[in-house]
């Protein structure tokens, strides 16, 4: 009977081609691995994910949380045809970026998520989910949110995303902006880097395992926590209490 | 005149900073008091070039001598462009100097990301001529741009030399816990690689992203006072020994030869004259690079190295720690950040720091002398001081 019933819940992927690895050099100098993972790593990936959702800046917490339930539905089949891509430096997890197709003409862009912050790593990324969804699966078009300003900035401003706001996105319902094509296209040249294939010392250092981030986000470092720790909106207290308690 | 010593330094990262602008210009001055232990202001001066318009505040140095409970002491804020900060500095010593005040305050501070980038640049174009150059779009990367054309063509810098004083400050601010990008960069990955064009795209033709500072909040502090206190608060005696300040006109293309920084040119020199010293006595520097090719142009101007040799002697490794006269050891303007009316007092707590042997892994050894060089509008008001330790 269980099985029965899991054979309902699971929905049935639609076969997707892969996205070949490509790999680059950031502004750092390191080259950078971006290929696709499937679901028998994602287990390898969660734990530094998990972190992330404590992290109340550039709204990492709301994306870390959503990206977790993204994969462990990926892992769990409870996504219809997703696909995840990871970045990697010298094995290292530096971005992590997903999606799915909603049919053969329009992909749903979920999410971009840089474990390492600056450097283009999340852009690189982003750049891509987009690439796989023009290039390999041939979509006419690729459904967009942004949930950060930075993000707002790399995808709607740099890529100059339609508006398609009559579609509610997967993520939360809101109003869509889209990838075009065409828009693609016109971004390549200047937003779309990589090389292939990827020299096979590199592909297999990638591959031998997922490493933690060394520097992932952290939230920002409390240096005026001191005007607030006595509770007192206007932060004037602070100096003549010490006063007060006789300079202590 | 009676000398002046700065004794206290305080700052905040320079970054994006989620508090109200007053408590981010209070928190370095509480910093400061504690570390030269003293909790006296005669005076405050407060600059900023840009609360108004971005953070709709006003009063700002009423409001945070408040908020430092450090009232009735006096307060006064500065406006100057970006040479804020230096001229709170000079004019906290003209009051110690004068007699007028023992203790001052000087405290930089601007909270920039408030606004999105494209605001806060057009927020900075605003020091630019109202009418023969704001009206036609002019931004700061646009004059910073063609400065740059005309200094390549002139004098042989190339787009490397840029990235070389890139990569040199990043390294540097990757030691400088306070600095907005700790982001080690490589002239492979931001002009070399098949992907460099992507990393580091233009943005005002010479110049890339990475020759550009960010845009950044921040504070910083010093306290000034006489020798007498100095003493006592057993610090280093770090004595303000040269102040210069110079202006230029206020168009760019007014100028006879545009590649020639004349302000800084007498800023410099002034700021030499009064502490009795050569540029070639200067332990190190910290310029105003909001824009790579500053740094060099800058560097030559001040008088390190011959006109048009700048980009030479960053080749030959003299601005990097351990050269001839180390530069931007804090990460300077480009890696540290720029908070506009907050810099020149960053710069002055840097080498404040550096004079006091206490910069860590940044360390310039046996560092005697510094100076600073902030650069207000583009090149229009500049202000240079000198810091000279005693003991």
């Amino acid at each position: 009977m269980a099985i029965d019933l899991e054979k309902i819940l699971r929905p049935i992927d639609n076969p997707l081609p892969k996205f070949p690895p490509k790999y680059m050099t950031v502004a750092s100098g390191e080259q950078m691995v971006i290929r696709q993972v499937e679901r028998e790593e994602i287990p390898l990936i969660l734990p530094y994910v998990e972190p992330l959702m404590h992290v109340e800046r550039d709204f990492y917490h709301i994306v870390s949380a959503r990206v977790y339930a993204e994969l462990l539905g990926y892992y769990t089949h409870r996504v219809q045809d997703e696909y995840v891509l990871i970045a990697q430096i010298d094995g290292e997890l530096a971005a992590i970026v997903n999606g799915r197709t909603v049919n053969g003409d329009a992909g749903m862009s979920y999410h971009t998520l840089a474990l390492r912050r600056g450097l283009r790593i999340g852009a690189h990324a982003f750049a891509a989910k987009m690439e796989y969804h023009m290039d390999i699966l041939k979509q006419k078009e690729v459904l967009i949110v942004a949930e950060s300003p930075i993000g707002f900035r790399r995808w709607m401003i740099e890529y100059k995303l339609e508006k398609r706001f009559d579609i509610a996105h997967e993520l939360g319902g809101v109003p869509s902006w889209a990838l075009t094509k065409e828009l693609f296209e016109n971004a390549r040249a200047s937003l779309v880097v990589g090389r292939r294939p990827v020299p096979e010392y590199l592909l297999a250092k990638a591959q031998e395992a997922i490493l933690p981030p060394s520097d992932p986000p952290k939230p920002p470092a409390d240096l005026l926590a001191a005007t607030r720790s006595l509770y007192d909106s206007t932060a004037t207290a602070l100096i003549e209490q010490r006063k007060r308690l006789g300079g202590k | 005149m009676r000398d002046v010593y700065a004794v206290g330094i305080g700052i905040t990262s320079f970054t994006r900073l989620e508090y109200p602008l007053v408590e981010i210009a209070a928190y370095p001055g509480m910093m400061a008091m504690r570390d030269c232990g003293l909790d006296h202001i005669d005076h405050l001066y407060v600059a900023n070039m840009g609360a108004a318009r971005l953070n709709n505040q006003t009063g700002l140095a009423s409001a945070v001598v408040d908020n430092l409970s450090l009232t009735p002491a006096s307060a006064d804020g500065v406006e100057n462009g970006p040479a804020s900060g230096a001229s709170a500095i000079k004019q906290a010593y003209m009051a110690v100097a004068s007699g007028m005040h023992d203790i001052v305050m000087a405290i930089g501070a601007e909270k920039m990301r408030e606004v999105n980038n494209l605001e806060a640049t057009e927020f900075v174009a605003t020091l630019s001529h109202p009418l023969a150059e704001y009206i036609y779009g002019v931004t700061l990367p646009a004059l910073a741009g063609m400065f740059a054309r005309l200094y390549m063509d002139k004098y042989g810098v190339t787009s490397r030399h840029l990235a070389m004083v890139a990569v040199k400050n990043h390294a540097n601010a990757m030691h400088n816990f306070y600095a907005h990008l700790h982001q080690p960069i490589t002239i492979e990955g931001i002009l070399d690689s098949p992907e460099a064009s992507t990393n580091n795209p233009y943005i005002a033709d010479p110049l890339r992203f990475f020759d550009c500072c960010p845009v950044s909040d921040g504070a910083a502090c010093l306290i000034l006072t006489t020798a007498d206190i100095a003493k006592k608060t057993g610090k280093p005696m770090i004595r303000v020994a040269g102040i210069g300040q110079a202006t230029d006109t206020h168009a760019v293309h007014d100028r006879k030869d545009p590649t020639d920084l004349l302000a800084v040119r007498e800023a410099a020199r002034q700021s030499f004259a009064m502490a009795k010293i050569k540029p070639s006595d200067v332990d190190i520097a910290e310029l105003h690079d909001a824009f790579t090719i500053l740094e060099i142009a800058e560097s030559e101007e001040v008088g390190f190295f011959p006109k048009g040799k700048g980009h030479i002697a960053l080749e030959e490794g003299a601005t990097q720690i351990g050269g001839k006269i180390p530069i931007n050891t804090s990460g300077g303007l480009k890696a540290k950040g720029h908070p506009v009316g907050a810099t020149g007092v960053g710069q002055a707590h840097e080498i404040v720091l550096q004079l006091r042997g206490d910069a860590k892994d940044r360390q310039v050894k046996n560092a005697k002398i510094g100076f600073t060089c902030n650069f207000g509008g583009f090149g229009n008001n500049v202000v240079c001081l000198t810091f000279i330790r005693e003991n």
